[in-house]
């Protein structure tokens, strides 16, 4: 049997706004899905530990207070400093297309922005996990 | 991209503690893969001496913010805490939100503490299927204490009792009078009895009523060494948790060093074979059946023959195919 695919998506800093990314979590429970949610205001370094512990295929971190190009060195940084070279990263919320182009160049795999229609989310992550293959 | 490491060499990583390693053979464990069966073989082999720790109750009775409140006292004492925290894949779609975690923020950033979430995928009696090998993965990583707290559940799901040395069940305050209390089913697998938001007024009347209930089963009580406490606490100021651990740890030393816990060691030895036996038996029977149970259907829909005997026909037919 196939296993679930697994993701942490997580809300990092000051950003309150989490109707979104509860909207994914939904979304992508309802394809399948097993997802933990980090809950509000957490700290990359949170984000990164938790999403370790968790072994979790994506990391999707949810933003829409503009701090994504502070936020994604951070987590980078983390995971290499901890060796994890296999996880798939992806961002979602609103942001500048400059960003978009920053965060890809970054190593970010997919950027969602607003308007992403929710099974445009599940096909991207699933084609994302399909590419990576087993680990 | 990244190469497959293979489990063998994950399982000596798991050894020395190292949280990425602990993680993926879990991942592993829950995926059933044949490749890591040998590596989980030898963490076995090294496993057996954490304290295991099962939490159960009704939703919302506060179990997550327990063990985050429990496992943050005992990492002052010292000791690494691994949590396995489960909660239900969905019947319709297989997908979860598995929100423990979000209980539990104040620990991610302790080292010594390892937070796990489990779908149950189908399983039933509150727990999933690799809870086990979670358990001991984890204990051969050297956590001294393992608590798993189960998916919220109803009156009747008592697996936890069968995997935990220590078994503790929350009860809230305000879900039921004494006559919940004396119900059979989950009350009666409690090593130790909570009841939790002992901030509230009406808890007292909880506490009451478990305490009751107790007593009343006092000269058919199967528990040789141990009474069973009843502990008020809330996670909320914090108050009862000193009783807690100390109720916890005394268990402890019941289940370690008393006949009666060798005896219940067994039991769950027992459990856990025959369970691993039934999903061996069921995924054999699922794999040699699949092209049969169609036309088997057919016949029973025609009425060509009874459930019962037609199942027994599938059966037979199922495992003639192979090996039983």
């Amino acid at each position: 049997m196939a296993q679930p695919i697994r993701v942490l998506l997580a809300k990092v800093g000051l950003d309150g706004h989490d109707r979104g990314v509860r909207v994914v979590a939904r979304t992508l429970r309802d394809a399948g899905m097993d997802v933990i949610y980090s809950g509000l205001h957490r700290t990359p370094e949170e984000v990164v530990s938790a999403a370790i512990q968790e072994d979790v295929d994506i990391l999707g971190v949810s933003l829409l207070s503009g701090v994504q190009l502070t936020v994604f060195p951070k987590i980078f940084k983390l995971l290499g400093d901890k060796g994890v070279n296999d996880m798939i990263i992806v961002a979602g919320g609103v942001m500048p297309d400059d960003d978009v182009v920053a965060l890809k160049a970054m190593g970010v795999h997919e950027v969602m922005l607003q308007d992403t229609p929710p099974d445009a989310i599940v096909s991207t992550l699933t084609r994302l996990v399909t590419e990576r293959g087993q680990r | 991209m990244s190469r497959y490491v293979p489990s063998a060499e994950l399982a000596g990583r798991v050894v020395n503690g190292e949280v990425y390693a602990i993680a993926r053979l879990i991942s592993r464990a829950e995926a059933g893969l044949t490749e890591a069966r040998a590596a989980l073989a030898g963490l076995y082999a090294r496993a057996g001496r954490a304290h295991v720790i099962g939490i159960t109750g009704v939703p919302g009775s506060g179990k997550s913010t327990l063990v985050s409140t429990l496992a943050a006292r005992l990492r002052t004492g010292g000791s690494k805490v691994g949590i396995i925290a489960i909660d239900p894949s969905s019947p319709y779609s297989g997908g979860s939100i598995l929100g423990d975690r979000i209980r539990m923020t104040d620990l991610v950033n302790d080292p010594g503490i390892y937070i796990r979430s489990m779908a149950t995928r189908g399983a039933m009696g509150g727990m999933a299927r690799a809870t086990m090998d979670a358990v001991d993965i984890l204990d051969a990583g050297g956590f001294d204490t393992i608590v798993i707290e189960t998916v919220g559940v109803g009156q009747d799901e008592v697996e936890i009792a069968r995997a935990s040395d220590t078994t503790v069940v929350v009860s809230a305050p305000g879900l039921g009078d004494e006559i919940q209390a004396i119900k059979a089913g989950m009350l009666e697998i409690a090593d130790v009895h909570v009841v939790s938001k002992c901030d509230r007024s009406d808890a007292n009347r909880t506490l009451t009523d478990l305490k009751q209930m107790l007593t009343l089963g006092a000269l058919t009580a199967d528990r040789p060494d141990w009474q069973v406490p009843v502990l008020g606490i809330s996670s909320y100021t914090g108050s009862g948790f000193d009783e807690l651990i100390d109720a916890l740890t005394r268990h402890r030393a019941v289940a370690l060093h008393t006949e009666s816990g060798r005896r219940r060691r067994v039991a769950i030895a027992g459990f856990r074979l025959a369970k691993t036996a039934e999903n061996l038996l069921l995924e054999r029977f699922a794999r040699a059946s699949s092209e049969l149970t169609p036309d088997f259907a057919e016949r029973l829909v025609r009425h060509e023959g009874d459930p019962y005997s037609l199942a027994n026909e599938l059966v037979a037919a199922s495992f003639g195919k192979e090996d039983p």
